[in-house]
This record gives structure tokens, sequence and C-alpha cells, in this order.
């Protein structure tokens, strides 16, 4: 159980006039009202958790997204802006008493510049729509979340997505030049542009992972980069864990940077096996997917190093992809992952803790003896080369008990992350999700002083409230009563 | 004026130091070795604190990708530390003691306070991309951290990045915490004689939209042409392979060639030394789309300029002329047509305490830049006026 502020009756009981003031901002169909018609909205990715909010906008225009703000702060109504609804961390929850802002009709490609190598996109274009339509050109966008397909750019930099690429391209931090922000207010700014580095401070850097607490972005600039001439997997199996963490240390201090290095555990190795067919060992302990770049001749060369450094760690298996269509079906496996686990489980919660590599070892055993003592299972996925851990934890969403267990097993892993030296999110965000959990990897001290800055942006705490920062000690939610939310 | 120079030897003693200013609303001046002292405009503080007695690798674990270093910590020292392992810092920043005759070297709290970054950047990001975490002390004396020591992380409000780049003004950084990443092994670079900077530029998008990996693209001018440089860092053999595609690509524009061990071009590159700006000279940096930068050298040579220097692609122009009012007004002009932002990176104290030394903010922004400084520096006596007056 999650505490949500309480609605603001005052609110609540103007719905019909709001709806009405809406309308005339957003003429035609871009307005929700009904019941029936609010329902999609109700919850994201964080399924577990439901809340169908007072009214949905889907504006087509910053004008709109800024005259709606501009009433809605006048009025004192929270604001919850929404992408295409994916977030695993439950950053698009609404409330009773707000209004959530969709953008997904704010879909357009306004530009591409390939001498600049950028690209101005509506909020709403989804993640995989901008590479699919510069990639007949031979460039991409290189942040590549597992949602990708359904994700949009403005969920992305929100939430400052990463994905299995970001070891070397980075994450969505670090692929953006640019950004149209609406204020609180409803005042329509432009930050950063077509050139890098902008003095003064980094605006798109707080903005940018901000979870929708500072402001509402339509449009972005982002970097789009040339592909490289060709890319190829290969996967290495091993027999116990520590072992499988070694061979990355090696691969990573002999000077090599795969493009992707992902790390799957025995359960996950074996979900996804039978999800997949994709040749996976099923007597390993831990399986290594090693992804390089480059023209044939390099990708044979780097292969034939790292297949090299993970032969002096007695390997089960080896292989390599031969061809484009062999290391599609290496991957094939990797990113049904989540689609594999829930085959086995009716429901699952997917972790994001982070932690220091050399940790690995050390957090899976102690995470396999949780799963023995909360009596769930446990499959373990993880972006091996910056250790953003995914444990996903099996549970039955039908039986309260067994929801209520696999929660407090996730929040003792993101402790342990922490208590390793990590932290609580690498890429889904804190949400609704890990929201009491942040006093464990903050002091009070530092949680003030950024509730402080949100409040420098959002003094009313209108935008996306009830997120990210604990109830406790908020400002402005302290002395109201508070409701459940499941 | 400054009168004195105070030395904390531990984060403790930063932060009971600057609540004491606080509660005396005494103005401070921060830095490192004091070595970019002249970068933009001058601060209106009456003791000065240096964190170079904050100093020292705290933690380096070369397979974690991960270095941490207390802000005093000269940048030669952790190169070297990186260099031992074959490692080094990701956005190449640059050595200006020269450009700022600095007879101390430059720490790491003052490259990530200022966000400097070298030719890199264009491929790999800029320094601000590589903080991982920090611990700093805010204008109350409170010690705070943000981010980690691990390399993906979206916890809470990213403060690593509103530090990264404000010269101090909203918080004094006591530690860095850096992604690092393997150093490559061999380093090759095709120039290409160009007719135009716009040929320049082309050939810089060119080889940038190439497939091969380009961490490097730099333009000199020379007289009405340019020498077009771009780099290649990796393996021997994919340094070869790729610099002969990208030469025999590049004939198009010009004539090409080929140099390996490139190093010391590129260092210059990275610390401006091509600009050739004479001692007394102002120096400006002005951030455009690559596209727009012959139209900016072409402005400003109109209005008299002579030297410059391009990099990240053209997306970096350099430019130095002698110090005057009419020199900056015509850079303002010339970032403004181009939609870019430029800032005045170095001048006599006259000039750059009597101009914008960096564009002003939009009003909206201005009202967030003022209530988030009121949030870290209330009392406003970390570096007053450093960036713009009251920031």
């Amino acid at each position: 159980m999650i505490p949500l502020p309480a609605p603001k009756p005052e609110v609540l009981a103007r719905r019909a006039q709001i709806v009405a003031a809406l309308q005339a901002i957003i003429p035609g169909d871009g307005v929700i009202g009904e019941a029936l018609r609010l329902k999609p909205y109700e919850t994201d990715g964080l399924s577990a958790y439901r809340q169908p909010p007072l009214a949905v906008v889907l504006p087509t225009s910053t004008e709109q997204v800024a005259a709606v703000l501009k009433y809605c702060n006048a009025q004192g109504i929270r604001v919850v802006p929404r992408g295409a609804g994916t977030s695993l961390s439950g950053g698009a929850l609404p409330l009773a008493d707000a209004v959530v802002m969709g953008l997904m009709r704010m879909n357009h490609i306004k530009t591409v510049d390939y001498e600049n190598r950028l690209a101005v996109v509506e909020a709403g274009v989804t993640n995989l729509g901008i590479t699919k339509h510069v990639e007949a050109d031979g460039f991409f966008y290189a942040p590549d979340p597992s949602s990708q397909l359904a994700c949009m750019i403005g969920g992305n930099v929100m939430m400052n997505s990463g994905g299995a690429h970001c070891l070397k391209y980075g994450v969505t931090a670090n692929n953006l030049l640019g950004l149209t922000f609406v204020t609180v207010e409803g005042e329509v700014v432009q930050i950063g542009g077509n050139y890098l580095d902008a003095p003064g401070y980094d605006w798109l850097g707080i903005i940018t992972g901000s979870e929708g607490q500072l402001g509402v972005v339509t449009e972005v600039t982002v970097r789009i980069l040339r592909g490289p001439e060709g890319a190829r997997a290969m996967l290495a199996a091993f027999d116990s864990i520590e072992v499988a963490g070694q061979a990355v240390d090696a691969i990573i201090g002999s000077g090599i940077i795969p493009v992707a290095l992902e790390f799957m555990d025995r359960p996950c190795i074996h979900a996804c096996e039978a999800f997949a067919h994709a040749g996976y060992p099923l007597d390993a302990e831990a399986m290594l997917i090693i992804e390089v770049e480059g023209n044939v001749e390099e990708q044979d060369r780097l292969l034939g190093w790292i297949k090299e450094i993970c032969n002096r760690f007695n390997p089960i298996s080896l292989k390599v992809a031969e061809t484009a269509e062999e290391s599609l079906a290496i991957w094939k496996g990797r990113k049904g992952a989540f689609g594999a686990v829930g085959r086995i489980s009716p429901d699952y919660l997917c972790m994001d803790g982070t932690i220091p590599t050399g940790e690995l070892p050390f957090v899976l055993k102690r995470i396999g003896e949780m799963s023995q003592s909360y009596g769930l299972q446990v499959a373990n996925v993880f972006h091996a080369g910056d250790g953003n851990l995914h444990p996903l934890i099996m549970f039955d969403a039908n039986n309260e008990a067994s929801f209520h267990a696999a929660e407090n097993f996730g929040a003792d892993i993101l402790k342990l992350c922490v208590e390793v030296g990590g932290c609580l999110t690498g890429e889904h965000g804190v949400g609704i999700e890990k929201r009491d959990l942040m006093p464990v990897q903050f002091t009070p001290l530092e949680l003030d002083q950024m509730r402080a800055i949100k409040g420098a942006f959002d003094p009313q705490w209108l935008l996306n409230p009830a997120k990210v920062f604990p109830l406790e000690g908020n400002p402005i939610f302290a002395t109201i009563p508070v409701l459940n939310a499941a | 004026m400054l009168s004195s120079t105070i030395v904390p030897k531990s984060e403790d003693a930063v932060a009971s130091l600057v609540a004491a200013a606080a509660a005396q609303g005494e103005k401070l001046a921060i830095e490192g070795n004091g070595s970019k002292r002249a970068l933009l405009r001058p601060v209106q503080a009456t003791r000065t604190v240096s964190l170079r007695g904050l100093s020292g690798i705290t933690l380096y674990h070369p397979t974690e990708l991960i270095i941490s270093a207390r802000a005093g910590t000269p940048l030669p020292e952790i190169e070297a530390a990186l260099a031992e392992k074959g490692q080094h810092l990701i956005a190449e920043p640059p050595d200006l003691a020269a450009l700022f005759g600095a007879s101390r070297p430059a720490t790491i709290g003052g490259i990530v306070a200022t966000n400097l970054s070298g030719p890199r950047r264009i491929a790999w990001g800029a320094m601000r991309d590589h903080v991982m975490g920090i611990r700093a002390v805010n204008g109350k004396g409170e010690i705070f951290r943000s981010g980690g020591r691990v390399l993906k992380n979206v916890t809470g409000l990213d403060l690593c990045k509103l530090l990264t780049g404000s010269h101090g003004t909203l918080g004094v950084i006591t530690e860095v915490t850096l992604k690092v990443l393997p150093a490559p092994k061999a380093t090759g670079t095709v120039s290409i004689r160009v007719a135009s900077l716009e040929q320049g530029i082309a050939a810089l998008s060119a080889g940038l939209g190439s497939p091969f990996s380009v961490t490097g693209a730099a333009l000199l001018p020379e007289g009405e042409g340019a020498i077009a440089h771009l780099r290649i860092e990796d393996f021997e053999e994919s340094v070869a392979y790729r610099c002969g595609k990208l030469r025999d690509d590049m004939a198009r524009f010009g004539e090409a060639s080929i140099t390996m061990d490139t190093q010391p071009l590129w260092q210059g590159i990275r610390d401006a030394e091509p600009l050739g700006a004479e001692p007394d000279d102002a120096i400006w940096r002005v951030s455009v789309q690559p596209s727009a930068a012959p139209g900016v050298v072409a402005a400003l040579r109109a209005a008299g300029g002579t030297k410059f220097l391009l990099d990240w692609g053209g997306g970096l122009v350099w430019a130095a002329a002698q110090a005057s009012e009419a020199a900056h007004q015509a850079v303002v002009a010339a970032a403004a047509a181009a939609q870019g932002t430029y800032t005045l990176f170095r001048a006599p104290e006259a000039l750059r305490g009597s101009v914008a030394v960096l564009p002003e903010e939009m009003p909206a922004l201005a009202a967030i830049a003022r209530r988030v400084k009121a949030v870290m520096d209330p009392a406003g006596l970390l570096n007053p006026g450093r960036m713009r007056a009251g920031q």
C-alpha cells in the first residue's frame, strides 16, 4: 500500500466546471471526463496501482499545453504528465483530483538534420519511431529502453531512460541538445538548442530525469548518430556467478568496451530459453551476451580477444555469432526476458537497482537467500558493464500476501543495493514505487534540498505530486491525511 | 578586493567556514588552484576559499570505470593515476594554464565546476556527462551528496548536473566521482586541405556522419581556406583501417592525408593553441550548430576579427580579438544570428566586469534561476557575480 495525498475536495466538487474549461482550451475530443473513458489512464507499467484521474487532456500543441498549465496553476489543480504510460515505477499514476496530461497526440518529427546530426521531435514520438525515421540513412537514436517500441521521448527525458547499449552510447541525458519546456505557470521556455553545452546552469541536466516534477516537455532536440558498419554478439556461459563476474572484470580491464554486456542468471536463462528457443545453455549458472561493433574484421578481432579472455575462466559454453542472423538469435532470448518471465509467473515485479560491479557475486548470493526466505522465485538479468541490476520477482497478484511479500522482497533488494554502494534506481525512476525508500539513500537534509529545488520550479507542488519524494516531511502534504491507492 | 585566502583541510572545515561566512554575511570567492580565476566575471568577494587543501584520489576501481577524488586534486595527478591503468578522462578536459597565465595546474573540482571539455566532447560527451557523484557544501554550510559511485543512477534530482558548470555559485564542490574509460591504444588523424570554411564543415560533418567513430573534428582556418582534421582513436588495426577508409572518402573535399600518433595536435586543439591569441586579446567561445559556424566566422571577420579555431565538428567556434566592447557586441550579434550561444571566455577585468559574459536567460527561466540560487545559497555568498549579476 502506498499512501497518496487526499484529493482536494474543492477540486473534486468542480469537476464539471473544470472539464468545461479544459474543453474551451482544447476543442474537439482532446478532453476526457467520462468515467469509462478515464479507465485506460488509471495506471501505467506498474499496474498494481490504479487510480482514475479527474480528467485527461490530450493536447496537440505546446500552446495548448501552456494554456492548460496556466489554467491549472491559477486554479490550484494538480497535473500528472504522461507519455505512453510505460513507466515501471508508477511515474504516470494519476491522483483522483489531478488532470492527466497525455502527450501522445504530439507525435510529429519536425526536423531531421543529418549535417548537424540532430532531430527535433515532439514529446509523443516513440523512442523507436526516431530510429525508424532515420535508419534508412544509416542513423539511429542511441538510448534503447526495453519498452522502446511504445515509450515516448517525452517520457524518456523525464525518466532519463537507459537501455542495453548505454555502456557505449550513454543514457537519455547524454543524447539531448535542447528542450521546449513549459513551466507550471504556462510559460514556454527554450532550454539549450541546436548546439552543445549552453553556458549557465544546466537546466537540460536537471530537467532530464526529473520525473515530471519540474515542468512539462513538449519538444525535444535529440542527437542522432551514424550507426557502425556492423555489430555482432557472442554468448559465454559459466558454471558460477563469481566466475562470470570475474570474466566481465577481465574484459573491461583489458581495455575493450563492448557496446553491450548483458548478464543472466540460471532462472533467467531457463525462462528465456523456454520462451525464445535461442539455444541458451541450460546447465549454466550465469551467461553473458557480449556485443561489439565495427566492420567484419574488426568484429572478428574483438570477439577473438574476448573469447580468449573468457577461455581463461573455463566457460562451459562459448558461441560467437557468425552472421547477423545468429546475433539476433542470441539477443532474442534476452530481449524477450520480461515476457519470458511473464509466461512462467502470472505476475512479476521488475526491480532496477545499480551496484558497483565488483559486488555482483555478493549481491546475487544475498538475493538468492532472500528468495528462499520469502518463498518467491527471482530471475536476474542485468547490464553487467554498468552494474544496473534487474531482478524479476515472481508473485501472484490475486494473492495479497504474495504481492506484499514481493514488495518487501523488492525493497530489501534495493536496500542491499544502497548498502553496497549503489542506488535505488538505475533507469526506471523513483516514481511511486521507490518513493518511500528514498530515506535509505538520502539524508533528510538532502531530501529537503531536492524538495526545495522542486519548489523553485513548482511552488504549489501541482506537478506530478506524491511521486519521488516521501510524503512525510513534505512542505505541502505534511498536514493532509493520506489514503491508500491500491 | 580579495584580502586573504583560506585553505581548509577537510570537508567539515569547508562547511564550518561557509556557515560562519553565512552568519556574518561575508562573500566568498571559491577556487581550486585559481588557474581559471580570470574566467567569466570578476567575483565580488572579500575572502577566497581555495580547495587545494582537499586533495587526493579517494577511490579508483578500474574495472568499474569509476574514480573519486577530492576537489582540490590536481588534474595531472588524476591523469597519471588513470594512465597507469591504461585509462583516461573521457571528456579530455583542457589545460588552460597558458591561456590564463596560471602557474598552478587545474584541479578536478575546478574542471567540473566549469564543465570544460576537449575535442572528444563531440563523440563521447562533456565533463557533465561523466560526473556520476558529487559531494558539496551549500551556501548554508550544509554538506550534501548527489549521485553516487555507480554508472547508472536516476535516483532523485540530478544535482551533479546542476552543480557541474555552475562555477561554484550553487555549492562548494568537495569531492567528485567520475566515469572513466580505457584510453585508446592508438590515435590517427585524417587531414584535409579545404578551399573554404563551408567545405571544411562539410568534410567534418561527413566524417562525423561516417560509421568510423570519429572522436575529434576540428577546423583550423588558413587564409581563405582551412585544414580539417578528423581523429580516430581505437586499437591500432582499427585506426589504420578506418583512417584509410576516411581518407578515401574525404578526397572529394580536398587533398587528404593520414598522420599517426597525433596526440600533440589534439592536445593543442584542446588547449586552443592554434587560435594564436595574443596575451592581451579577448577570447570568446561560440556554440552553434556546425552548419552555422562559417556564418559566425564571416560576421566576426567583417567586424575586424582575424583569429579563429573551430572544434566539435564546427559546433564550437573559438575567436580571439583585441578586447573591446564593440568586438564583444559583434560576437553577441553573431551568436544570436546563428541561434547559438556564447561565452566571453577571457578578457581584461574592465571588459568582463561591464558586459554580459553569457547570454541573459528568458525571464521565466531567470526567475527559476533566482529561486534555485535562493535554495542553494540564500545569502548569495558563493562566488557572487561570477556568471551573471546575482549568479
